[in-house]
């Protein structure tokens, strides 16, 4: 049950800061918004405010979510993505953000390969600010959707094995589910090539255990995330090919069957289809994939109808 | 009326690691010049400082800053770096030549000496580059630029990746009694990294920059001075595993010697917790461990010297995200009130000893007649009051830049005046209207 009753943040930068009662909080108001996404059954609790999705980094998915999200509250949604940013003619973060501010906006939804940059507009703007996306850093509502997902498929994510599986060191999806994961009780397994998944996490992350054996991290696992290999962000010295990866790490039918029956599989997207999974199993019956998206929207909603609350008008 | 050529400091704490001296007594100056006494006619128009209660330390020398011009006078100038460095006690500088156009050539190191002639209120001791265009290429025209008035030869922050240039550098430079100051970054190991490589890169998803890459160049640059016989300086050694190197180093006698810049002595990469954009340096700031380290290699005589390295960038500049903002953190006013407070106040060292790392430490480096009070020297000085309480904010800030970390900070001892050349620069901390 959540304890807590209010939400007090005017943005959402991380899974970090937050408290699982909050979490839980963000979770009930999500629930609540489930009815929402049928067709035709549109909400107004964000009726006369605007949203602007700031995305400084190429994202289908995650900016469409947002967009949805927001109209299905009844907010007004303008998007502006890195082609058409005036940021490409030299302006600061800042001066793209005040005049944003100054046009009469309610919240931003940035993503930007910076990582920490959504704190930092958060400081610097009154207005509400959501991650969606920074850098190797967060991605808080992507880990809040992969846990409102478990939720709902296995009644309660505490006491649940989760292993993240693939590109963790590069990976925004990675931290922030382990911070989500792990603040609501379940036991957390990263596992891939060392190069991607160093012992060192272990350290920076003391609740989680690395495995490099894929056996091993998938045989007692009730769900396996997989995150997808970010050609952008990696150099070549991390694994040799997609080939190779694919042959060691890569997810197909005869290693799903070393998951236990009621396991699930899930995947942030856009999946590689051929390289960290088969389409066998992405499309299979343990997929929970679009439900993740789905939910994506539910989840999104909360946090624009609950951030946007707490500013102080 | 009293005579401006002669001074007497009266009653001070007089501290002089290169003579031994750990007193309290008078101070002679006459005609910019230490002397051992003055007569008694002189005494009687001499400029008398009562200084009882205050340390009368030599003027610190410091190995590493950027003072801005030529190039970047948005960040700093020779005016404002100078006072800086005297707000701070420094009255010997060494510039780095990462300038715009960049210190490799005898104009611009002329350019830079009649600018200071002109500006500086501290002695500037410019140093060129080791290659041409601090590429790591071509050796730069040493021979010419000592003629020039350099003092020392670094790429800095380039460093030199090539360790056959790096040879023939460090033998080249010995040929003009040179010293090579090395910036120690295997840079094939840091691309892109924003900080240092450990749980605090992991948790806020910055490339990490990980010890390996200064050990590696630390230990290159222990074997070439072995191989070359020629004087190697290490520059703001961050790591403990470089200090353990260069301590192995020394008790083999070779000819290295190596600095600590102050932030390293004061804070651990998790400083960076909140993306403090000011607390972004090249090197980057480590672990407790490391720190923990270099205060010990500080003490043992390991490292020689502590260093500002001071670098101006404006506020602008380091008002952006982390991964844009640009190395560097402005520290030449608060070194020594910093260093006092992290070290002296808590108890690892006595001030005898971080005033040593601060004057004969690196003077012995260079191998030059300063930070003593020897007969005969140039009267350069400094007066610290080791007793007070002081906040370091924007209306006692003498420096241009907008990127000192430790800005609205409290110390306990400050640098009550300064003196260059037997004249004072700093008075009752405020700058001497000139």
């Amino acid at each position: 049950m959540a304890q807590q009753t209010t939400w007090t943040k005017k943005d959402l930068t991380g899974i970090e800061t937050l408290s699982r009662a909050e979490i839980e909080f963000l979770f009930d108001q999500a629930e609540k918004f489930l009815p929402a996404l049928a067709p035709g059954k549109g909400l107004d609790l964000m009726h006369g405010r605007t949203v602007v999705n700031l995305f400084l980094e190429p994202s289908t998915r995650t900016c469409t979510a947002f967009e949805i999200s927001a109209k299905k509250l009844g907010a007004e949604v303008v998007t502006i993505n890195t082609t058409a940013s005036s940021l490409v003619k030299g302006e600061t973060l800042r001066d793209t953000a005040m005049n944003i501010r100054a046009m009469g906006v309610d919240a931003i939804v940035i993503r930007h390969s910076s990582a920490g940059a959504p704190r930092y507009l958060g400081e610097v703007l009154d207005i509400s600010v959501i991650n969606a996306g920074d850098g190797a850093h967060e991605h808080p509502t992507q880990a809040l959707l992969d846990a409102f997902t478990l939720k709902q498929k296995f009644g309660k994510v505490e006491g649940l094995k989760v292993t993240i599986l693939g590109d963790i060191l590069f990976s925004r999806v990675a931290r922030s589910n382990i911070h989500c994961l792990t603040k609501l009780g379940a036991h957390v397994t990263l596992a891939g090539p060392a190069t991607l998944v160093p012992l060192s996490l272990a350290q920076a992350f003391p609740q989680v255990r690395i495995v490099h054996d894929l056996k091993t991290a998938l045989s007692d696992a009730d769900a396996v995330m997989l995150l997808r290999i970010q050609h952008e962000r990696q150099t070549t010295t991390h694994f040799p090919s997609l080939a190779e990866y694919t042959s060691q790490f890569g997810l197909n039918a005869e290693r799903a069957a070393w998951l236990k029956p009621n396991a699930v599989v899930m995947h942030p997207g856009p999946i590689n289809r051929g390289v960290e999974v088969d389409s066998d199993v992405a499309d299979g019956p343990r997929s929970v994939i679009l439900e993740q998206v789905r939910n994506g929207v539910a989840v999104r909603m909360a946090v624009l109808h609950l951030c946007t609350s707490a500013l102080k008008r | 009326m009293s005579n401006k050529n002669t001074i007497l400091v009266r009653g001070a704490h007089v501290i002089d690691p290169a003579n031994g001296r750990d007193e309290v007594a008078d101070v002679f100056v006459k005609d910019g010049k230490f002397v051992a006494q003055l007569s008694a006619e002189e005494i009687k128009s001499a400029q008398v400082i009562d200084a009882k209660g205050l340390i009368l330390s030599p003027g610190f020398v410091d190995l590493n800053c950027r003072l801005g011009e030529p190039g970047r006078s948005a960040r700093e100038t020779f005016r404002t770096g100078t006072l800086a460095a005297a707000l701070g006690g420094f009255t010997t500088v060494v510039t780095m030549p990462d300038t715009n156009p960049i210190s490799d050539n005898v104009g611009t190191i002329q350019l830079i000496r009649e600018l200071c002639v002109a500006h500086a209120v501290v002695n500037v001791l410019p140093a060129s580059t080791l290659t041409k265009q601090q590429e790591g290429k071509a050796l730069a025209p040493m021979g010419s630029l000592k003629k020039a008035g350099i003092i020392a030869v670094t790429d800095t922050t380039s460093g030199v990746q090539n360790n056959e240039i790096m040879r023939r550098a460090l033998e080249y430079a010995n040929t003009f009694n040179l010293v090579v100051l090395d910036h120690c970054q295997d840079s094939s190991m840091t691309e892109g990294a924003q900080m240092h490589e450990g749980t605090w890169s992991l948790r806020l998803g910055l490339r990490g920059w990980p010890r390996a890459a200064e050990e590696i160049v630390v230990s290159s640059d222990c074997v070439l001075a072995s191989l070359t016989k020629a004087r190697i300086h290490l520059q703001h050694i961050s790591s403990a595993g470089s200090a353990e190197i260069i301590r192995r180093a020394k008790a083999n006698k070779l000819p290295v010697t190596a600095e600590v810049s102050v932030l390293h002595l004061l804070l651990t990469d998790a400083a960076l917790a909140q993306y403090d954009t000011r607390l972004k340096v090249n090197p980057p700031l480590r672990e407790e461990s490391d720190r923990a380290a270099l205060i010990a290699a500080l003490i043992d005589g390991t490292i020689d010297a502590i260093c500002s390295d001071h670098s101006p960038c404006t506020s602008t500049e380091k008002d952006c995200e982390f991964d844009l903002a640009p190395f560097g953190a402005a520290t030449l006013e608060t070194a020594f009130s910093a260093a006092y407070d992290a070290l002296v106040a808590t108890g690892h060292l006595d001030v005898k000893l971080l005033i040593t790392r601060l004057t004969s430490g690196p003077a012995k480096v260079l191998r030059i007649d300063a930070g003593t009070l020897t007969v005969g020297a140039a009267a350069d000085f400094v007066l610290i009051n080791p007793k007070t309480s002081w906040i370091f904010n924007k209306e006692v800030q003498l420096s241009k830049s907008g990127n000192n970390p430790l800005i609205g900070k409290t110390f306990t001892s400050r640098i009550h005046s300064t003196f260059v050349g037997g004249k004072a620069v700093i008075s009752d901390s405020k700058p001497v209207q000139l």
